[in-house]
């Protein structure tokens, strides 16, 4: 295994978790944040050395020079592949967002060191390969939301009765899948499989995400959701050794639930809700992508998944920005808000279309990959692809109408956008362009995860297992000959 | 000396005209940076006339030169080649892109120049020209294109900045409200469009126009597909189409559009936005012509429309909506003539159309001027209305003004059998997840539903 130059890795989950500590001394919230802003800058730029460093290698699995673990004897469990790369900026990146767009009308109800925590365990997660490192992370990814419910005083009852599902679940899967070979095996990955789709919030078991962002603070929901880990487990635990009806359920389950969050955001009377089913029903499409488990099809889910990603933590900070102005916002009535806050009107357009793959944007290649992948394959599906964004393209604009048009009014309080705010605003839409003009770079890294991935599905199952196994195997005889 | 690099850089400066405009305007906005009035109308001015002066250079040069099909390749702007996937971005200056190129810009310029000052002090004054950059540049790049997926890409951006542009007043409802269903409806069309780009790519493995169409320039190509792939093919492009042109059944939404600015109504929904249905009509007609079926189902669909736009724009009670109707009319009997397997008839239909609804749109708000400069003129009253229905039966007259003063019921029976069981399904869904999470919570698990009262007590009324 190759070794990264520096200790990016552990420096960029230590420093959340040194910041974690020192914050939770901090009593003045402002300080908090400005302490936050420091250690959550500091992550994303180790991520970016980390990622930068991996580019200069030959590829494949890469961990930390002087590795922890190694001291005791013990393979090296944190490393980072092409898989992870962005992903660890991208989390990194989310957290710095959250943090720099929090106004001072929101600071005392986040909590900076919880924050800080939750981002030093999303950065381990991503950053390992081990499956019961995973389940462990994964559990312990879910007390931070838990925490702010309890502090809230408001009903756990919901979160917790589907996160000790989801936990019961990964925890058996994983037993059956290491310790039979035959019968509890498929067992396992069936419960694995069922693990994921709770933790993705897959129809019907998502009223879990609808009660988060009701009860707990937007900025926790967010940060618990938009990176969408649920993917990563499925990615890591379930891709390299489910066979082909797992991944069709999962990909059917998911292709439900886009339609029903997509028609469900459409009816939705308040602001956090529907922002949870759009979220909702484009994380699904990721899955999507996960039904024939073909380099093409994967691609795109790994393409969309950075973009939903990004694209849809926008559009939940800009929502966020807007309710620290005016509270939890009605979609019934028109606010009016163009008027005070142009800029964040233009970032929650942006956004908004950027998920759902607007020409231009970051999403547009995704989506274009993913109904080109299942029209090749599953032609209906690509068909109701298409009408899920379509419906999506409906839920945000009638949104975008609600929020910030109709009678404007005068506020006694400066509205304005903020000089944090307004730096959130330009990273976030060069990202979404940068991404959406340029995406050829992206979508070949992806790609060759994509490839990476078929492949370990291959040697794992075997080629005649999976989908196109025969093809594939064929393919990669002529290249060979070649 | 050969021609290609001029006719290149001609190309070249048509397309990026607009771009470098859209980007101007955007970015100062979104910095926080707007420019003055008088740059921004400077900026659109001179960006305008360099595409339009562009556009009509190469005009001049395939005209000198006989050439009349130039390409103009930007390469793949996504591939993966071993999945043989690729993103081709090409255009393509023929005899159906070069005409509506040179009348987009003739009438965009002219609208540009005509709102710097009808929008003057506005609010919404860089709003409006950033929308009327994105439009001009969705225009210029459906227009050019040389591949389906360019042709969509263009197709989105006039549709975004046409539902954006209708909401413009957004200080009230009812433009607002105008501008969702306007959206509503084009993502209907674009919806119908994707699907049939990826089919047309799935089956053809081209997403070329010169390939799918054949080799030759346009109008000679022959599409290389079956009469059932043709018909499939051929009505989801018909109803995209359709959904852009205001055709039946959505034709609803033209006289909502009107609640745009005077000039945004002109050039967009009276002359370039509603004809780009039937300039995509145009571009894929060999398909058309590969299925008796499909030329028969557009010329009942142009038929239709231009018979019920006909008799509706008789009943309106306000010039815009009139105006509006009269342009579906003319709108119908083009798609008609594509059905019929004309080609430069309806191109030239669509010019001359384009310009005179330009012209009445603009004009509109001085109606009563004109008709009494009119009056003064002949010496008498202009006649009030046409005298043809003494011809019909009482009861048909009524019941041909009821179908004409509720536009024919499009509206409702769209609400009725679309809108209403879709909200109703998913409000059911929404009653049931709330008793679900309300049994697990063991109490109201819904704080949102206290929600109700939109305004702060700090705020107040600013109009």
């Amino acid at each position: 295994m190759n070794e990264l130059h520096l200790p990016w890795l552990e420096l960029a989950i230590a420093v959340p978790l040194v910041g974690a500590i020192v914050t939770a001394q901090i009593r003045d919230p402002d300080a908090a944040r400005r302490y936050s802003l420091v250690f959550c800058g500091i992550a994303l730029l180790l991520t970016l050395g980390a990622w930068c460093d991996y580019a200069t290698l030959s590829g494949g699995e890469v961990h930390d020079p002087w590795d922890l673990m190694m001291a005791f004897h013990v393979a090296p469990v944190i490393g980072i592949d092409a898989l992870s790369a962005p992903l660890l900026s991208l989390a990194s990146l989310l957290s710095l967002l959250t943090v720099l767009a929090t106004l001072r009308t929101k600071v005392r109800r986040l909590s900076f060191p919880r924050l800080l925590l939750s981002e030093a365990i999303l950065l381990a997660t991503f950053s390992t390969d081990r499956p019961w490192v995973i389940i462990a992370l994964l559990v312990a990814g879910t007390i931070s939301p838990y925490i702010n419910l309890r502090l809230r005083r408001r009903s756990t009852r919901v979160f917790v009765l589907h996160m000790m599902l989801f936990v019961a679940l990964l925890v058996t899967g994983q037993w059956l899948v290491d310790v039979d070979r035959g019968v509890g095996s498929v067992i396992g990955i069936g419960l694995l499989m069922a693990a994921v789709l709770v933790r993705s919030g897959i129809v019907p078991l998502h009223c879990w995400m609808t009660d988060l962002f009701e009860n707990a603070t937007f900025g926790t929901a967010l940060l618990f959701v938009t990176p969408m880990v649920g993917v990563y487990a499925a990615l890591r635990l379930v891709l390299p050794i489910a066979p082909e009806w797992a991944l069709h359920s999962i990909a059917m389950l998911s292709l439900l639930t886009a339609v029903y969050a997509a028609g469900m955001a459409l009816v939705q009377r308040e602001a956090r809700r529907f922002f949870c089913y759009l979220f909702l029903s484009h994380s699904s499409l990721v899955f999507v992508g996960l039904e024939t488990a073909t380099a093409i099809s994967l691609t795109a889910a790994l393409c969309m998944w950075i973009s939903v990603s990004i694209s849809m933590a926008g559009f939940g900070l800009t929502l966020r920005s807007v309710e620290s102005r005016t509270g939890r916002l009605s979609l019934d009535e028109f606010h009016g808000l163009y008027h005070h806050t142009p800029g964040l009107a233009l970032l929650f357009l942006v956004t908004g279309l950027a998920s759902i793959g607007f020409p231009g944007t970051a999403g547009f290649i995704g989506a274009e990959l993913l109904v080109d992948g299942m029209v090749h394959t599953v032609p209906l599906v690509g068909v109701i692809v298409v009408c899920v964004a379509a419906l999506n393209g409906l839920a945000v604009m009638h949104a975008y109408f609600r929020v910030f048009t109709g009678t404007p009014h005068v506020a006694k309080v400066d509205l304005k956008i903020r000089r944090p705010e307004r730096i959130a605003v330009l990273v976030l839409t060069a990202l979404i362009f940068g991404g959406g003009l340029y995406p050829q770079p992206g979508v070949v890294s992806r790609y060759a995860v994509a490839e990476q991935l078929v492949k370990d599905r291959q040697r794992r199952l075997g080629p005649a297992t999976t989908h196109h196994g025969h093809a594939a195997a064929k393919a990669s005889v002529e290249i060979q000959m070649q | 000396m050969t021609l290609d690099p001029l006719l290149h850089m001609a190309g070249a400066l048509t397309v990026i005209a607009p771009i470098v405009l859209l980007l101007g305007v955007g970015l100062t906005l979104l910095g926080g940076w707007p420019l003055s009035e008088r740059v921004t109308a400077r900026f659109n001015y001179v960006a305008v006339v360099v595409g339009f002066l562009a556009a009509i250079a190469m005009l001049a040069m395939m005209l000198v030169s006989g050439e009349r099909n130039v390409v103009l390749e930007v390469g793949n702007w996504v591939v993966i080649p071993q999945e043989n996937f690729h993103f081709h971005l090409k255009f393509m200056f023929d005899r159906l892109s070069v005409p509506f190129v040179v009348l987009s810009y003739v009438l965009l310029g002219t609208i540009g120049a005509f709102a710097s000052r009808y929008l003057h002090r506005e609010p919404g004054y860089h709003r409006f020209f950033l929308l009327y950059a994105l439009f001009l540049v969705g225009m210029i790049v459906a227009s050019l294109a040389g591949t389906i997926e360019t042709l969509f890409l263009g197709w989105e951006l006039v549709g975004l900045s046409s539902a954006l542009l209708v909401a413009y007043f957004h200080e009230r409802t009812a433009p607002v409200i105008n501008g969702q269903r306007v959206w509503s409806v084009y993502r209907v069309a674009d919806a119908a469009f994707l699907i049939a780009a990826v089919a047309l790519h799935h089956l053809t493995g081209e997403g070329d126009f010169d390939r799918l169409m054949g080799k030759g320039a346009w109008p000679d190509g022959h599409a290389a597909l079956s009469s059932n792939q043709a018909l499939v093919i051929g009505l989801l492009l018909l109803v995209a189409a359709a959904g852009k042109s205001a055709l039946i059944p959505f034709s609803g939404w033209l006289p909502r559009a009107m609640e745009g600015p005077t000039p945004s109504s002109a050039v967009f929904y009276g002359a370039l936005s509603v004809h780009l249905g039937t300039f995509l009509l145009l571009r894929v007609s060999p398909i058309l012509e590969l299925s008796t079926w499909l030329s028969a189902a557009v010329v009942v669909l142009g038929v239709a429309s231009a018979i019920l736009a006909a008799l509706t724009a008789r009943v309106q009670t306000d010039v815009k909506s009139a105006l509006a109707y009269a342009s579906l009319t003319q709108v119908g009997i083009i798609t008609a003539e594509i059905g019929l397997g004309m080609q430069y008839i309806p191109l030239v239909h669509i010019i001359g159309h384009a310009t005179l609804r330009t012209l009445q749109l603009v004009r509109a708000p001085s109606l009563l001027h004109d008709y009494r400069t009119l009056e003064n003129a002949i010496g008498s009253h202009l006649p009030a209305e046409s005298h043809a229905s003494r011809w019909l039966p009482t009861s048909v007259n009524h019941r041909l003004y009821r179908l004409s003063f509720e536009r024919g019921h499009l509206d409702s029976i769209i609400n009725e059998f679309l809108v209403w069981p879709f909200v109703r399904i998913f409000r059911w869904c929404d009653t049931m997840e709330r008793k679900w999470t309300d049994l697990l919570a063991g109490h109201p698990s819904r704080e949102s539903d206290s929600i109700r009262d939109p305004s702060p007590p700090i705020e107040d009324l600013l109009l």
